[in-house]
């Protein structure tokens, strides 16, 4: 089954050289999974200030700046795998570098990583 | 079973004490949770025609769990022209109509622990992990699981039905959890278990006859959990200790049931509790759990709870209460479990060993602590009851 993880985080609560370390670790990840035959995709994205939003009203491109809304963790990333089952997801998620800052820890909603099953209606 | 039984009680019976074992079977080797149960009872009506002809089989849930696999693959050849899905079915599990029956007997407990850790699966919310582990695992009825949690059947089965759509579409696996994985997973299980049990126990409404079934529902799992992980072989010792510690403890608190409440319905504390009327029998079970799991060395809250509800038990009168024990064993949850209420408890308690002077000095210095925004509103009262 293909999952898409998503990574969740506040983007401002990186230093420099966490971030540093987390793309080292997360490359590491990736080759793990490739070595399993389990990786299809994976990449950091830059900050949400660098994102645009596109809406169809009435027929013209509404164009802004940013995601559709304001929260305090940020799509910063995702994996893409192949794997059996969604307990073999869950594991590969809890392995995705950043999850293990403590000051995280009091709050179920930051620094979360989600997996979505992919749906096959397009195969 | 006496042979001289008619056939249909035979298999009236047999479908009581053995229906989830097959059931459990058929998912794993279907992968599809109604069509699992549609083999299921087409096998137990299949055996109340033959049986009568052709006797009863040596190994009846042999029997049923073969027939229901051929049952099965029936079914998804008739539907496969209307349901392109069903062949996928037949095609990823040639397992279905070649596994030798004597390797299917041998894994009916591992089968049955996967149907528990599947529907107790944390991916799911907890209302659907209840109402599937009832379902599925206890084998109630939709209309019986939503009275008890009064409900609407149409609800119930709506909450079902989407609860099976996410285990198939998110993969949520049938299997038993790997070893590091066990511990929490058999939290989530006992969890729900607990859960079942105060949702039965805490009763409060008008339908308590049919409330109070979840309690004997959640004893029954967690005999079931108990005698499941001793037959097969996970490795996990301590967790162990807590499906001893949480049956003991619905156990002791089930023994108290009938002289919790009055004539009206109301509350009656244990103090003033008719202790004649404890039953004997699950206070007996109760502490001999407790003593069990104490004796693993590893013991978590389920246990150390069972064991304050063990002192209480043990004594034929409220003042023969060992409080410097249920002191102790409070002292002992508040390191695996730092909450206020049991805190609140636990000077409760030292309040009866040392008297209400030294009691309150202990809740008024919780007082003065951290913001306890939930007890605060109990707190005065307490110190009322304490004797203030």
């Amino acid at each position: 089954m293909k999952y898409l993880l998503l990574i969740y985080a506040d983007e401002q609560s990186y230093t420099p050289q966490e971030r540093q370390a987390c793309y080292v670790e997360s490359t590491q990840l990736t080759h793990e999974l490739n070595e399993k035959g389990q990786y299809l995709g994976a990449s950091p994205l830059h900050p949400v200030a660098t994102a645009t939003s596109v809406r169809i009203r009435e027929g013209k491109r509404l164009i802004t700046d940013g995601p559709f809304a304001e929260t305090h963790e940020q799509l910063g990333g995702y994996y893409l795998i192949d794997v059996g089952d969604l307990d073999q997801a869950i594991e590969i998620a809890a392995k995705i570098p950043g999850a293990k800052k403590e000051r995280w820890k009091s709050d179920r909603y930051l620094n979360c990583r989600t997996c979505r099953p992919f749906s096959d209606v397009f195969e | 079973m006496p042979p001289n039984l008619p056939v249909n009680k035979i298999v009236e019976q047999l479908y009581q004490t053995h229906s989830r074992q097959v059931y459990a079977t058929l998912v794993r080797l279907i992968g599809d949770f109604d069509l699992a149960e549609e083999a299921m009872h087409e096998a137990f009506a299949t055996a109340m025609e033959q049986w009568e002809a052709s006797g009863i089989p040596d190994n009846p849930t042999a029997w049923l769990i073969s027939t229901g696999r051929f049952k099965a693959i029936d079914m998804i050849r008739r539907r496969e022209r209307f349901d392109a899905s069903m062949q996928q079915i037949l095609a990823q599990r040639p397992s279905l109509s070649q596994t030798p029956i004597e390797s299917l007997l041998s894994e009916i407990p591992d089968d049955q622990l996967r149907l528990i850790f599947t529907c107790c699966h944390p991916s799911l919310a907890i209302e659907a992990q209840l109402a599937l582990t009832l379902r599925e695992v206890c084998g109630l009825t939709t209309e019986q699981v939503a009275a008890a949690f009064l409900i609407s059947p149409a609800t119930l089965a709506q909450r079902i039905v989407r609860a099976k759509a996410k285990i198939k579409t998110a993969g949520i696996p049938y299997e038993i959890p790997d070893i590091q994985q066990m511990p929490q997973r058999l939290d989530a299980v006992l969890h729900v278990i607990y859960l079942l049990f105060n949702e039965g126990y805490n009763a409060s409404s008008g339908e308590q006859v049919t409330t109070a079934a979840l309690s004997d529902e959640a004893i029954r799992l967690a005999n079931l959990l108990h005698d499941l992980l001793a037959q097969t072989d996970h490795g996990a010792t301590s967790p162990d200790a807590e499906v001893l510690g949480l049956l003991a403890l619905m156990l002791l608190h089930s023994s108290r049931r009938k002289t919790r409440t009055d004539e009206n319905g109301d509350i009656i504390l244990l103090e003033d509790q008719d202790r004649s009327q404890w039953d004997q029998t699950m206070i007996r079970r109760g502490i001999e759990l407790v003593e069990r799991a104490m004796a693993t060395g590893e013991v978590g809250s389920y246990t150390i709870q069972a064991g304050i509800a063990a002192e209480h038990a043990r004594a034929s009168d409220v003042s023969l209460t060992n409080w410097g024990q249920i002191v102790s064993l409070y002292d002992v949850l508040l390191q695996i479990q730092d909450s206020p209420v049991i805190a609140l408890n636990r000077a409760v308690a030292i309040a009866m060993r040392d008297g209400p002077e030294i009691g309150l000095t202990h809740i008024d210095a919780m007082a003065d602590q951290e913001p306890l925004s939930d007890i605060t509103c109990t707190m005065p009262l307490v110190r009322i009851s304490v004797g203030d």
